[in-house]
This record gives structure tokens, sequence and C-alpha cells, in this order.
């Protein structure tokens, strides 16, 4: 194990715990104007007029920018990351409830928003289409109107597996357990909002941005293609950001709008939105109605799988994931069983709803697979009257089937499926609870035990395979070591709390023998780092931080040629020994990484090979993706008078391969096992029949606090990934995906002796209680 | 507008405002104390908790005028100064608490829960963790998981003298 | 964030004070105490008052203690204050399960008792605490002081008797029962013994979807135990539309019944009966009625637990005698 890594304390924080971070709404530039969107109250609407006099006569408002506005510049609809268009600015209609219709420019905040009610905007209502599952309905209204020719609201079909196979495995099946199930739609609401200052130079034509971007160098190519600004003058600045968690990927309507203003005004623009902007607008995530079919024999053993979806994309399909792959990953839900047959299909379709999908740390859908494979196998487990525990390892797959070819094609890497799970129910003391689950059962008290055993496929991506709109998923890496021994490694990737200042400092350190306070990681500024897609999907560690080890071993194959030149030997005479290139049998001759640095931009001649500096940059293009996974075991005691759920423990054993740093490793586990708690138990995007979002604040779309989360007790197995440069695998989303099955499994294990099946998630104590009673909610529309 | 004269961190500010303003905005954007954050607009997150007079309130929800006449005390208050000193004082033992802890990932919330952890502890020097969690219960993390918010208190309850020269968090 | 329309500010140095200001700047002025109900509802343009009268000077409208066998809450105490103050808790251990539940603690430091009162929410927590403790609001205009019951303070939906121009300034909750408007005034109450040997109890049971969110529903009770019987009582609700925030109808069928696990379910299924949920995002209806029933049957154990465990109340003092305070029942106002 490397001597750079390790539980190193982070260098962000200094600044954090000082308040002296820099989020985009800290910054303040002279000049600058304030921007706010008038949105749309309904969900679906023919737009009649909008009389922007009023607010233009506002003795503090600079613009005022409607979809005619931009229709002139050919800025009203910009592409989608689906290749699809959105609206910026609505020109003919509105598509879902806070759709943005005009943006104000003003000299203050406060005035901005005053602004908005100056602004007159006639409607003509149009029926909503809101419930996704009447969508393909005969005679109900199109969403998209506006595409030519299209007369329904569907998007695409889409599926993965042996059709042919999968059948006749259910044919000659002993048990098929067949369960409908709904991941609701969820948001992950990170606790900055999204926003943009756009600073137009109109001398020099560069257009500068600061922005809330997970991506910036996709940004900057997106607004050279859409923007007009020729890209070269385009320079996009990703500076502390609160979060990510996907829902900073897209580009905004309101990013536009902000720069549509710099243009108009010629003085920089800022447009942060509030909350209930960000609730109801932004990037939501899954909504995948589900209904799933799980084959077996009557030993238990797995014999095929069957998903349908029915995906709600909202009113644009704006989903950020691979070309190939408009579902994402969703046909990884074979899961981290050895079964032969799988197949799924799934249909999306539009909604009155705002656009989005793929966010909140799934993995490009890996969130909704393992939610699928994780209940059916459950359900199975009841059918059969076997242990769930007991039967997930009967079906596991086995360390020797590695690398195992999925039947749906993913070539996972490396696991021990079966350590991982027997280690967390050890550390859970699982026969313990399962004898105090039936002690209490007999009193009358429900205490419930839920496992949930996942497999992520992170690090997209492979470039023959993986690109989104055109671009390759690769990332790069530039390093450079100055004469005095220190690197400043430039990386495409950037932060939104993971620590990359600090796990990029290890990696660069533990490949040229530096300490890690030696290496500066700079990331964030298009302008000074290399193109990358950005950070998402756990991408960060495998494909970024492959380019950081492959780039710093670059720089110290170039200073092995310096040191043979330095201590005048052959190359080939020289080894790596403890951070220094050694002459081999001669110890006392040996040079450090400083000393080589210094020499190779002195005066000593130098061989082929280097160039005056040890400098070097490169681009990864990951072999195929890392397969991370782990165990979870959630005990709750739920209350059947109420419906109140407690959660009592959580186990978690994550395998994400190759540590760098084990604290920020297990702060990202804990994070995103916060996530399943919040969307087992309280989180929704729900809506009711005329299209109202009833998860615009906080005070409905309810996120968990300290007390609904226990203390986390984590394990952890290591299995380096064999393709990746020291074996890592990332790590950023595997609780998120892996937690909410474990709480859903584990509140319908209490639920058991009721004979409650299956409800679905949010399972809120009004949940609980229903199922209870033997009428399980529908969580996603309210239905009068 | 109105003239407001209102204390911060020790200093006396005297400003005309809207009375409207809120006071998370008068800090951050009169006073450019950015410390502060705000992340919600139903008074839910936590990301603006400010103390007013020793006692935590959600800025957010307290209007400027609220404070006319009265004391203000943000994160960048929060660190020991020296007499005379202008800035970059020794780190409060709350601050090393969260830096030695990994209490913060993006930074976002953590403002807020030191303002609330450091109020905890001054009136509880040894919480137990379920005092701990309800304390900071009116504020929301996204990244942390909370756990370790909670061990970065009991650190900080454990070395109330700070870390003897650590210089973990320079 | 979202941010308030324009809005004047004035700050009051007295009561007097305030109540000439909101004579003077009339229905548009809005008393600012906490503000942790008002300046929310700015925010969202919700409410848009023209003037604010900030209160928050006034510690005369900070005292809470007992006086003359009534526990009296200055309106301006804050919710934290209440929480923290032990004699109110020890006589009355709803009112500290009630206040542990309501928002969060931030929010309790800075809100106030009278500003969630007069915010009116339907689910607000407070409302079903004092009907069950069957207070009595004093409030005061320029042209005096008037009192009225807990019970008819709230007039619908986030609607009060106060009027403009007039302020809540306290609660008062009586130590001992009193003959009360539902007590039939031929009879009597059905209580055997003096107030010298009633034991006290009370209780609130609520269930949120999350810890600091408002009710899905919510029950509090206070009893008076003679012997074993119940000898007066108060049911509040809150959240499930019940008339007054109470359950009077269960509160007239246990006055006078034997304080027994029976009688509290038949309570619980009166309330139940009497109330007239509405499903919304929080639960269905049929669910928030279960609730009322089981959270009140709840809140009567608990309270009946409390109560078997106490002191008789008699053995503090006589109601209206000279009222000396224990010690620490002087609380400092903010």
């Amino acid at each position: 194990m490397n001597d750079a890594y390790g539980p190193v304390p982070r260098k962000e924080d200094a600044r954090f715990i000082r308040g002296k971070g820099r989020f985009v709404d800290d910054i303040q530039l002279p000049g600058m104007l304030y921007g706010a969107v008038l949105r749309s109250p309904l969900a679906h609407a023919r737009v009649v007029s909008v009389d922007v006099a009023n607010a233009l006569a506002h003795p503090k408002v600079e613009a005022v920018i409607t979809g005619e506005t931009l229709t002139e510049r050919n800025l009203a609809w910009m592409p989608t990351l689906s290749r699809d268009v959105q609206a910026v600015l609505a020109t003919d209609k509105v598509r879902y409830q806070g759709q943005e219709v005009a943006f104000v420019v003003a000299q203050d905040r406060y005035s901005a928003r005053d602004a908005l009610e100056l602004i007159s905007v006639e409607y003509e209502p149009l029926p909503p289409v809101v419930d996704a599952k009447r969508a393909l309905d005969p005679g109900v209204p199109v969403v998209r109107d506006d595409l030519p020719g299209k007369a329904d609201n569907h998007i695409f079909d889409w599926e993965a597996g042996d059709q042919a196979a999968t059948d006749a495995a259910f044919a000659a099946a002993d048990v098929v357990v067949t369960q409908d199930m709904l991941y609701p739609r969820s948001h992950p609401a990170p606790l900055e909002t999204c926003g943009i200052i756009a600073d137009l130079d109109d001398i020099s034509g560069k257009l500068t941005l600061w922005c809330t971007s997970q991506a910036p160098h996709a940004h900057r190519t997106i607004y050279a293609l859409v923007a007009g600004v020729p890209e070269h003058k385009i320079r996009v600045i990703s500076p502390d950001i609160g979060g990510g968690f996907g829902n900073k990927v897209p580009v905004y309507p309101g990013y536009l709008c902000a720069i549509v203003g710099a243009m108009m005004t010629g003085r920089p623009v800022k447009w942060v939105e509030d909350r209930s902007e960000n609730l109801m607008s932004t990037t939501f995530a899954r909504d995948f109605h589900m209904h799933g079919e799980i084959a077996a024999t009557r030993e238990g053993k797995i014999l095929g799988l069957r998903a349908r979806v029915l995906a709600d994309h909202g009113a644009f399909n704006a989903t950020a994931q691979p070309t190939k792959y408009p579902a994402g990953f969703f046909h990884i839900f074979t899961g981290s069983y050895d079964l032969p047959a799988a197949h799924c299909q799934v249909k999306a379709v539009h909604t009155n709803k705002a656009p989005g999908g793929v966010a909140y740390s799934c993995s490009f859908r890996i969130t909704e697979a393992v939610y699928l494979v994780e209940r059916m196998v459950d359900l199975l487990a009841r059918e059969l009257d076997l242990d769930p525990a007991e039967l997930r390892m009967r079906n596991l797959l086995r360390p020797e089937q590695f690398p195992y070819t999925a039947p749906t094609g993913w070539e996972y890497d490396s696991g021990n499926y079966p350590r991982a799970l027997r280690l967390a129910m050890d550390m859970a003391g699982y026969e313990q609870l399962r004898a105090e689950q039936a002690e209490k059962r007999a009193r009358g008290e429900y205490m419930g035990i839920g496992i949930s055993f996942f497999t992520e496929g992170v690090g997209a991506g492979p470039r023959a395979h993986m690109d989104i709109l055109g671009l390759g998923m690769a990332d790069g890496a530039d390093l450079r070591v100055y004469p005095t021994g220190k690197a400043v490694l430039a990386i495409s990737v950037q932060t939104q709390g993971q620590g990359h200042e600090t796990t990029f400092a290890q990696l660069v350190a533990g490949e040229l023998g530096l300490s890690p306070d030696d290496v500066e990681v700079v990331h964030g500024d298009t302008d000074a780092t290399p193109f990358g897609l950005g950070t998402y999907g756990s991408r960060s560690t495998p494909v970024s931080g492959a380019a950081a080890v492959m780039v710093a071993r670059k720089v110290r194959d170039r200073a092995r040629i310096v040191a043979a030149a330095m201590m005048e030997v052959s190359a080939d005479d020289l080894d790596w020994v403890n951070g220094r290139w050694q002459v081999r049998g001669d110890p006392e001759q040996s040079a450090g990484i400083a000393q080589i640095a210094m020499a190779a931009h002195g005066s000593l001649e130098l061989p082929d090979g280097v160039e005056g500096h040890l400098d070097a940059e490169t681009v990864y293009n990951p072999p195929n993706l890392t397969f991370p996974f782990g165990a979870y075991i959630c005990v709750t005691d739920v209350d059947p008078g109420t419906g109140v759920v407690k959660i009592r423990r959580f186990i978690a054993v994550d395998d994400c391969g190759v540590r760098i740093n084990p604290m920020i490793v297990e702060g990202q586990v804990h994070g995103g096992l916060a996530d399943g708690v919040g969307m087992a138990l309280m989180q929704v995007i729900a809506f009711d029949e005329n299209g109202n979002c009833l998860g615009g604040s906080f005070m409905d779309y309810l996120l968990p606090t300290a007390m609904e989360c226990p203390s986390w007790e984590l394990g952890e197995t290591v299995t380096p990934s064999p393709h990746h440069p020291v074996g890592a695998k990332g790590v950023g989303e595997s609780a998120t995906v892996g937690s909410p099955p474990a709480v859903v499994n584990s509140v319908l294990d209490a639920l058991a002796p009721f004979g409650v099946r299956h409800a679905d998630m949010p399972l809120t104590p009004a949940g609980v209680w229903s199922a209870i009673q033997g009428r399980p909610l529908r969580t996603d529309l309210a239905v009068s | 507008m109105m003239e407001i004269s209102v204390t911060v961190n020790g200093t006396t500010y005297r400003r005309e405002i809207e009375p409207r303003l809120l006071l998370i905005h008068f800090l951050r954007d009169d006073l450019r104390l950015t410390g502060s954050h705000w992340g919600c607009d139903t008074s839910n997150c936590g990301a603006c908790v400010v103390w007013l007079d020793e006692i935590p309130v959600k800025s957010c929800t307290v209007l400027a005028a609220m404070a006319d006449g009265h004391r203000v005390r943000t994160v960048e208050g929060l660190e020991l100064k020296g007499a005379g000193e202008a800035g970059g004082g020794r780190l409060d033992p709350v601050q090393e608490g969260f830096a030695q802890c990994h209490g913060l990932q993006c930074g976002f919330c953590t403002p807020g829960m030191m303002m609330t952890a450091r109020w905890l502890l001054d009136h509880d020097p040894d919480p137990s963790p379920e005092q701990i969690r309800e304390a900071i219960s009116g504020q929301i993390c996204r990244c942390t998981g909370y756990e370790n918010i909670v061990r970065a208190i009991q650190w900080a309850s454990k070395h109330a003298d700070g870390s003897d020269g650590s210089e973990a968090a320079q | 964030m979202q941010v308030p329309a324009h809005v004047e500010y004035e700050r009051a140095t007295s009561v007097d004070h305030a109540l000439g200001l909101l004579a003077r700047y009339g229905p548009e002025a809005r008393v600012l105490a906490g503000g942790h109900s008002l300046i929310p509802m700015m925010k969202l343009r919700l409410a848009q008052p023209e003037t604010l009268v900030d209160i928050n000077d006034l510690s005369e409208l900070a005292g809470l203690g007992v006086t003359d066998g009534e526990l009296r809450i200055g309106a301006m105490v804050r919710h934290a204050q209440l929480l923290d103050h032990a004699e109110a808790g020890e006589l009355f251990a709803i009112l500290h399960d009630a206040e542990r539940v309501i928002a969060d603690p931030i929010v309790r430091n800075w809100g106030t008792i009278g500003g969630s009162l007069c915010q009116a929410d339907p689910s607000e927590d407070l409302s079903a605490t004092f009907a069950a403790l069957q207070a009595t609001m004093i409030i005061r205009g320029l042209d005096g002081e008037r009192s009225v019951a807990a019970r008819d303070f709230h007039t619908g939906p986030y609607e009060t008797v106060v009027r403009p121009g007039e302020i809540l300034t306290e609660i008062r909750i009586a130590l001992h029962p009193t003959i009360g408007p539902r007590t039939d005034p031929k009879t009597g109450p059905k209580t055997g013994g003096g107030p010298g040997s009633l034991r006290r109890g009370s209780a609130y049971q609520k269930v949120g979807r999350r810890v600091g969110d408002w009710p899905v529903g919510a029950a509090g009770a206070a009893v008076w135990l003679s012997d074993g019987t119940v000898a007066e009582v108060g049911i509040g609700l809150s959240a499930v539309g019940a008339r007054h925030f109470s359950a009077a109808e269960a509160e007239d069928f246990l006055r006078g019944a034997p304080a027994t696990a029976q009688a509290f379910e038949q309570a619980g299924q009166i309330a139940a009966e009497h109330c007239r949920p509405s499903s919304d995002q929080r639960g269905p209806a049929d669910y928030k009625r279960h609730l009322a029933r089981e959270l009140t049957i709840r809140a009567l154990d608990l309270a009946l637990r409390r109560a078997q465990a106490a002191e008789p109340s008699g053995a503090e003092r006589a109601s209206g005698g000279p009222g000396g305070r224990p010690p620490g029942s002087n609380r400092t106002a903010r």
C-alpha cells in the first residue's frame, strides 16, 4: 500500500472552516446586475402574450428578456444532453409548472424580485399530462407539439438482454414472482442552489462565467455551439460548489439568460436561483415505474429476471447519460447475481413536469436497477420462505467467476461478494437480530432487518462506447514540476466536496515520492485545466484519478532519463526505490524528483526524450467501467399504531478497490447512506392532477436530519480493479445506490406479519399505516 | 430607507438599509461577510445560522432592522483573535474539530453547524451524541450524513483548549 | 432565496406605544414578534403588510411564572424559553412535550408563543396544547384588556379574534380546574372531593413525517384525577380538523368516568368521530382520523401515568391564595 495513501486531512478545509469558501453567490463584480426568472404557474398552457412594459419602467430594471427576445437571437431553444431541445424562455407554450417565461435584469436582487410582479403573462390553460401511466392513452394532449409531426408523448423504447432466452427460463421455472414498484421522482437538492455570473468583456470579446457547474469544459463547448461565442473566448470557472449530486451537470435556461443579459447590458449579470426554483425546474431524479419479474427453482436458484419500465422524463428529454444508453445503465439490473437470462425494456414518455431524470448519484440509473433487483430478490425469499441473506448467498457471483460478463453485456472487473455479505452479517450480528425479531413479534413489537447487495458500474467511460452529445468521456491531466520540486496538477474534473484537492495530490505524491503537501491541484477553471467531461457518475477516481496517475508516471519516466544523465549511468540501470531513482546495486547513488527537476531546468545536457523539464500531459481513455460493490444491512423498528419508522442501525460494507484516502471514502459513504434514509422514508416530488408540483420547498420536500440518521457502522473489503492504474474504483454514489433498498426491505420485513408484500417509497407514517390496512398509497400523484 | 447600527464580530457597522432587508443579505451583500450562506426559502435548512445576541438564529428569517442595536456573531468571528489582531487568529476548537474529523465536505452547511456547535458547547460542555444530533436537527447537510459532524463536535468538547500546537488546518 | 416586498418598520418601546403605532398605521400594519411565522410568509409574498411594529423590546410581555394560581406565559416568551423553564414543565408536562417537537431548536430560539398562536395555522401544536389546558388568552387594545378562552381564540384557518389594533399579551393556565362552560350548571362538575386531592398529569403526542415537520396528527391531554376518577380533562387535537382544536365530546364522556384503558379507548374513538380531517401531502383523511383516535389514547395514557406519579396538587397551595412563587420560577424575559 502506497505511503502517500491514508487518512490525510483535507487541504480544502482551511478555507471552509474559516468561512472563506468562494461560492458563486459570494462573488461580486464591479457594476454587477442581478437576474430573476419569471416562471409559469401552470403546468400546461398556451402563452398568449407577455407584457413587460411595467417591468421595464421600474427604475432599477436594466433589461427584460422574453422568448421573443431570444428568438431574435436564435436562442429561444437550446439542445439538451439527450439531443432533444428545451425552451430557454417559453414561446408557444409552457410545458411544466415552473418553466422559465421571462428574465429580468435589475440593479439589486430585491428589485429583480419586485420586477417579476410587474410582468403580465396571459395564459390559455390546457389540460396537463401528469400521470405517466396515462401519457400514451389515446386522445391525451401532446406535450411536445413543438416537434414537427409529433403526435404523442412517446420518447423512445429501449431494450437489453435476450428476450427468447429469458422467456424460456421463465417457462422452465418452479416459481415466478412479479411486482410493480415505483422509484419516485426525487431531487438531489444540494444545499447551494444553481447559479451563474456572466461577464462579457466587450473589448476582447471574452465571456467569463462563474458557474455552479459539475462539467465546466462541457458547458464551455455547449455555449460555443449555442450562444455564438467562439470557444476560445469562453472561460468557465467552477469556484467552490456547495454540493452537486448531478444537479449541477446540465446547462439551465437561467444560465443562458444571464449570458444574454450580460450581452444586452454590457455589465456582469448574476443569477442564483432560489430553492423553489431548484426543486421545481432543475434536473429531478428517478421517476421509474417498474414492473419486475423473477424466476427461480424451488431451491432458490435464480433463473431469470425481467423488467419493464415506464420512464417519466418530464416535458423535455434532458437526461444526461452516454448517447448509446438512453436509459442509462439500467440494464445492469441483474445486479450481483449469477443468473443466466435477463431482459429489460424501457419506454420513456413526456409529461407536463420538469425535465431530467438522471441525477442524484444515480450512476446513470443504477439506483433504479439495484432497487428493482434487490426488491425482487427479497420478494422471492418471502415466496420461498427462505432467509433473504441465505437466498442471496446462494446466488451471489463467486470470486472465481470474475471478470464476469453479465447477460446484458457488462464486464464486471473484480469482486468477492460472499465475503462482503458475510462481513456485513457478522458486523450486524445477523443471527441474533433474527432471534430478537422473532421474540419481539411474539410480543407484538415489529422490527425489520433489510439487506441490499449492490454492484455499481462507474467511471464512464470508454470512448468507443460512451459519449455525451458527441463528446468523449475521457479525461485529461497536466502535471508540471517546478525547479524546486513542487508539482502542480491540473485536472479536468472538479470537486463539489469530494476532496479532490487532497486525494489527487495523494495520487501524484504516491507516484513521485513527494509529500501531498508538495502537490497543488488545480481544477474548475477551463482556462487552466485540460478538457474533460466533468464530475458525476463517480467517475473522478476511476477516470481522472487514473489520468493523474498516468501523467505522474510519464513525469517519473522522464525523470529517469534525466537522473541517468545526472548520475552518468544508463536509464536501464535505475530502479524506482522508496520514491527515488536509484542505481541498481549502489543505493548511495540516487536522486529524488526535486533534485531531478532542478537538473532538468538547468544546464545539464539532456538526452533524447526530455525537452528541458519533466512536465507531461495525458488523456486517459478508460478501458472499461470499474465495479465497486457493497453489502448493506438496515435494522428498523416500526410502530404499527402510527406507521412511524425508526432506523435503529445501518451496517454498510463497501468495496471500492484500493482506498486512496479512507477518511474521505467513509465520508462519501456516510453521505450516501443518509440519502437512503431520505428516499426511503420521506423524499418525493409529487404532483396533483393539475400538474402542481407538491415538492417545491423544504417544507414538503423533506430531507433527513441528524435525528433520522443512525450512527453509521462501516466495514470494508478491498478488491482492486485489475484495469485501473492503482486499483481504485470510485465510491461517490455507492451508498446512494445501495441504501434505499436496504431501508425499504427492512420496513417491509417488519410489516411481513401484517401480510404487506410491498409499498412504495417514501414510506411515510401514512404510507406505512395504509400498507398495513391493505391500502398502500400511490406516492407520486395526489389524486382526489 | 432607515439607518441601523449593528455590531458584528466586535465591529460596529452603521448602514442605510431598506426595512425589508434580511439579516443574511445584510451580512453577505452589505458587509461582505460571505461565510454565512443561504439554501432555502422556508427557514428549514439552517445554512444561515448566526448568533444574534449570543443566540443562534436563522438569519434568513430575521430582518436586519431587528438587529439594530444588537450584536451578531458569524463564522468569521469564531476564531480566537489576539489583542489587536486583524485576522487569522487561533482556530476555535470547533473549527479544529471539523477539520480533524472530516466534518465537512462541500463546506456549505459548515459555518451554520459550527455556530450551533459553539453555542451548544458553551452551554453544555459534554453533550451526548443524542444531544448533539438534536441540537443540529434544524440544519441540513447533504454531504456528510452527519456522523462526522457529531464526531467533530465531540472532538471539540474533549479538546476545549484546542489541539495543543496542531497545525492541521493551516 | 425569496425576499419580502417593501415594508415600513417601527420599533415599539412599550405596549402602549405599540398599540398607538398599530392604531396609526391601521389594518395593514402587523405586529412583528419573533418573525418566524410572519417573515416566511412575507418572503413568499403570501403576506404583504405595509408596516411592521417590532415588539421584541417589550420585556413586559416576556414574563413566565405562576401568579394567583395560574401559570402565566407572556406572548413574547420564546419557544426555547418555555422549553427550558423547569417549573412550567413540572406543572404541565404537555408544554414541554409539545415544545420539544415544534419546529427545530434554532427556530425555537427566536419564534414566540404569541407569534405561533396568532399565525393560527390549523396544524399549530400550541393551539391544541392550550386547548387541552383550557387556557385563557389576554388581548390588549387601546380601550383595555379582554380575555378569551383558548378554545374561542381561533375562528378559522389563519384567523383569530385578535382585531387590528390589538395585541395578544399573555396566555394563562389555571393550575386547578375551574367549572368551565362545558359542565352542566345544574349538576355541577362530576367530581368527588375538592381541588386539594386532585393529581394532575398532561402529555402531548405528535406524529410528523420528520422531526420539525408540522403534525400529520397530534393530540394533547390534561387530566386531573380524583382517586381513580377523571375529575377534569382537556383534550386538544391539531391538524385533524377538530373544532376549536379540541375534542369536547370526548371530554364530556370522560369527565367523571373511571380512568381506565377502556374509557380512554372510547374517548379516543369519540374524538376521532368528531374531527374532520382532510387528505393532503401528509396523509389521507382515514389515516388522520385514525391518528386522532390513537394519539388521544396515548396522550391520555401518558397523562394518567404522570398524574398517578404526581403529588396531589392541593398540597402546593389553594387556588386564589397569596401566590408566593416557588424558587426558580422567575425567568428573565428576553
